[in-house]
């Protein structure tokens, strides 16, 4: 008997296909294929299939075969034992199950709540010298609520721990019970500054499910908007950093830059952020001959600034000093807690779901890995540099190829008892959504696990050991979404 | 006399926001934006004085009469500065007594920081104990090798236009060079510490006032651009010492030197990123080591001749 079903990414599975292993062979096969890291897990969630049985879906990723592995298990007694044991990068799936449909993986080693429902005792460390620092959910800025417990001794972090969670809106659950035109503007809210990379998440998800090919062209300017994202994301989190190390000129240059690609989304479906650009069938709003050339001429203006800016940004000592070494996640740590995007290339980890789960245009299309090797603040700032000059080549490639289609289509029925699972890297990393439809083809199950849902625990390992002064600056580096990671 | 000295309070009293205005402009000119207007610390502290204070429950008297008493003791301090001419408080010693009420102020405002107990707030305190401690040896290398060449402990001397033209002597070029990041460090100016950031984790002067608001606040923004006046005051000098000429003459000059140490700050602060925390002592012992040639400098100079 197989143990996996294999998937490819957005194309759909029928439900029967998923092997139903028992438990202790589920287990032992999801161990075996993740110890040595040739297979990742993407996604774990579950359903209720009677009062006392929960059946429980694990999804591996294969990054060089570019396959997605999935394999069930019912459990009966409402436990388990925990796959955290061996395996280091399911604890937060464990613990989310746990919290959410109650299954107990019995041995794990903190089965501390992921999103702040319930009181929760934090970590401590006993000793005169340690003190605690407690920042959030209310923040000195405009960002999103978050709590962050330091553990110090001086200036010196020993632990970093985050709490998530308050802005929870089960958004899972709303995509289920909506109707299919408002799920479109729920994926496109599930965070804020991805709007192009989960809406896309979606789209492939529903088309997958309805086996909808959708036209050259939609899928081309698609790309378009995914890339624009991307560059004007990078440069907003460049800035960022350049403005927590105090390097103002870089800092408001590159907030004004930024404003140009989001001005593009603008003038291609009438919002910055690119929101009510897509549906599934292809795009609401189609690129005019007129658009084109703009798209060209403002993307060639804009990006020889931004090339001017990073060379000023990469070339001055103090700022490479201030970012050289600071918060450094070793690669052995970014495979065991399973990071991806561009935390987890910043630490030399080939994980870009353009380039091994294609889906949409870059099917056709090659992606090259933009890769550093440090696991610091410059790594991953390095990463974000390199991503916007291959994302402007991409942009290139794709308006060169525009053929002249229709963009849109009607979605036929979704296909009944599939599933269906569905890869975009987004900016901050790949983005995961998972669809699977009723016997009546309707969607029941809608799982989705943002980026930084894998990440945030990197950052909270960035900090050990490091100094209580760099938290921003990490923080920065790896700008994490809490509403992806809340739901 | 009295005129003279009314003049150097009045300059001392009425100039300081100024210059922390050109230095943000000088700042955000370089960073392609207008910026706020050259005036605005005085909009921000009037707004500031007409607004009522909030105190927090954790907090005893130390808090509240921190603000006036360091403000106090800053304008004490800068009394003692030939300003536009030369104090009439002066005596042989008075750069100790200039020092130590710099020392005094700071030894407040960590106090007041701890009366809030608030964990930044405490961490702000360490810092700034730290780096005060470390950079007040620099400070007394420096005043110790202008006292050497005065032959004088008293202010007024070390910066008025006696027998000594300094700008030549190579050893006050390091003295500037070394008290220009001293007074960045007293300062908490860019790159040691970020007067703009709003992040509590890494901020030094900042996170120790974050708890005062209203007129409280207003006046520790003054106190501090006065603290600022007087340490850019004192780097031009170095350099460029009092001139013993008319008063309004002694104005002008004096105008024209803190706003060229100004303009030379924000151009500091706009091409520097912050150095990490952890190396500021290196930059310290540093600007220390410096100081320590210009002395070295100084003695062999005096065998010499």
């Amino acid at each position: 008997m197989k143990n996996f079903a294999v998937f490819k990414n957005a194309t759909m599975g029928h439900e029967e296909s998923i092997p139903i292993l028992n438990i202790g062979e589920w287990r032992s096969r999801i161990v075996d294929a993740c110890s040595d890291h040739s297979a990742r897990i993407i996604s774990m969630f579950g359903d209720r299939k009677s009062a006392s049985t929960i059946r429980l879906f694990c999804v591996l990723a294969s990054d060089l075969k570019g396959e997605l592995l999935v394999s069930a298990t019912d459990i009966t007694d409402g436990s388990y034992p925990s796959l955290t044991v061996n395996l280091t990068e399911a604890h937060l799936f464990e613990r989310e199950l746990y919290e959410d449909l109650g299954v107990l993986p019995q041995g794990h080693p903190w089965l501390k709540p992921v999103r702040a429902t319930q009181k929760h005792s934090f970590y401590s460390i006993k000793g005169d010298a340690i003190h605690e620092v407690a920042v959030g959910p209310v923040h000195a800025g405009v960002i999103e609520p978050g709590h962050f417990r330091f553990l110090c001794h001086g200036e010196k972090v020993f632990n970093l721990e985050i709490m998530l969670g308050y802005q929870r809106r089960g958004i899972e659950e709303l995509i289920v019970s909506a109707s299919p035109l408002k799920r479109m503007v729920l994926a496109e809210s599930i965070a804020g500054d991805s709007v192009i990379s989960h809406g896309l998440c979606y789209c492939h998800a529903i088309e997958g499910l309805a086996m909808r090919k959708i036209s050259h062209r939609a899928r081309a300017i698609r790309g378009i908007a995914l890339e624009i994202e991307r560059i004007a994301n990078h440069i907003g989190d460049l800035g960022a950093l350049a403005n927590d190390v105090g390097f103002l000129p870089v800092a408001s240059y590159f907030g004004a830059i930024r404003a140009d690609f989001l001005n593009l989304l603008m003038e291609l479906c009438g919002n910055r952020f690119g929101r009510s650009l897509l549906c599934p069938g292809g795009l609401r709003f189609d690129l005019t001959r007129e658009m084109e050339t703009t798209f060209r001429v403002q993307i060639e203006k804009s990006m020889q600034k931004v090339n001017d800016v990073l060379d000023i940004m990469f070339s001055t000592s103090s700022v490479l000093a201030r970012l050289d070494n600071t918060g450094v996640v070793t690669q052995d740590i970014a495979k065991k807690t399973g990071m991806v995007g561009v935390a987890a290339r910043a630490c030399n980890l080939m994980r870009d779901a353009r380039a091994n789960h294609p889906s949409g245009i870059y099917r056709s299309k090659k992606t090259v890995i933009a890769r550093a090797s440090s696991g610091d603040v410059f790594a991953r700032a390095r990463v974000r540099a390199l991503e916007i000059k291959k994302s402007h080549e991409l942009i290139g490639e794709f308006l060169n190829k525009l053929p002249t289609e229709k963009v849109c289509f009607s979605i036929n029925a979704l296909n009944p008892s599939a599933m269906v699972i569905s890869l975009v890297e987004g900016f901050r990393g790949e983005t995961v959504h998972i669809a699977r439809t009723n016997a009546h083809a309707g969607i029941f199950q809608y799982k989705i696990v943002d980026p930084s849902f894998h990440n945030w625990t990197g950052l909270e390992m960035a900090l050990r050991d490091g100094q209580i002064s760099d938290f921003p600056l990490c923080n920065k580096s790896f700008n994490l979404s809490y509403a992806g990671h809340d739901l | 006399m009295e005129y003279n000295f009314l003049c150097n309070i009045f300059i001392l009293i009425v100039m300081p926001p100024f210059f922390v205005g050109v230095i943000n402009r000088v700042k955000s000119i370089i960073a392609g934006r207008t910026g706020p207007p050259i005036l605005q610390l005085y909009h921000d502290i009037f707004k500031l004085i007409k607004k009522n204070a909030v105190y927090s429950r954790s907090t005893s008297c130390i808090f509240r009469i921190v603000p006036l008493t360091s403000l106090l003791i800053v304008l004490c301090a800068g009394m003692l500065l030939p300003i536009a001419s030369p104090s009439p408080i002066s005596f042989q010693g008075d750069v100790i007594l200039f020092v130590y009420l710099f020392a005094l102020a700071r030894f407040l405002t960590i106090t007041a920081a701890l009366d809030t107990a608030s964990s930044f707030e405490g961490m702000g305190a360490s810092r700034e104990a730290t780096y005060g401690a470390l950079s007040e040896i620099t400070i007394f290398i420096v005043l110790m090798t202008l006292v050497i060449i005065v032959k004088s402990l008293s202010l007024n001397k070390m910066l008025t236009h006696g027998q000594n033209v300094f700008v030549a002597d190579p050893s006050v070029i390091l003295l500037f060079l070394a008290f220009f990041f001293i007074m960045l460090t007293e300062n908490s100016r860019m790159p040691i510490d970020d007067p703009h950031t709003h992040l509590e984790l890494t901020m030094i002067h900042e996170v120790m006032i974050l708890d005062y608001s209203g007129p409280d606040l207003g006046i520790i923004l003054y106190g501090a651009s006065i603290k600022l006046f007087v340490f850019m005051a004192f780097t031009a000098m170095i350099i460029f010492p009092c001139s013993e000429g008319p008063v309004w003459a002694g104005t002008g000059i004096l105008f024209l030197k803190v706003l060229a140490v100004s303009i030379m700050t924000g151009l500091v602060e706009s091409f520097t990123a912050r150095i990490k925390l952890i190396r500021i002592p290196q930059m310290l012992i540093a600007s220390f080591v410096l100081t320590l040639f210009a002395l070295l400098i100084t003695l062999f100079d005096q065998r010499m001749l």
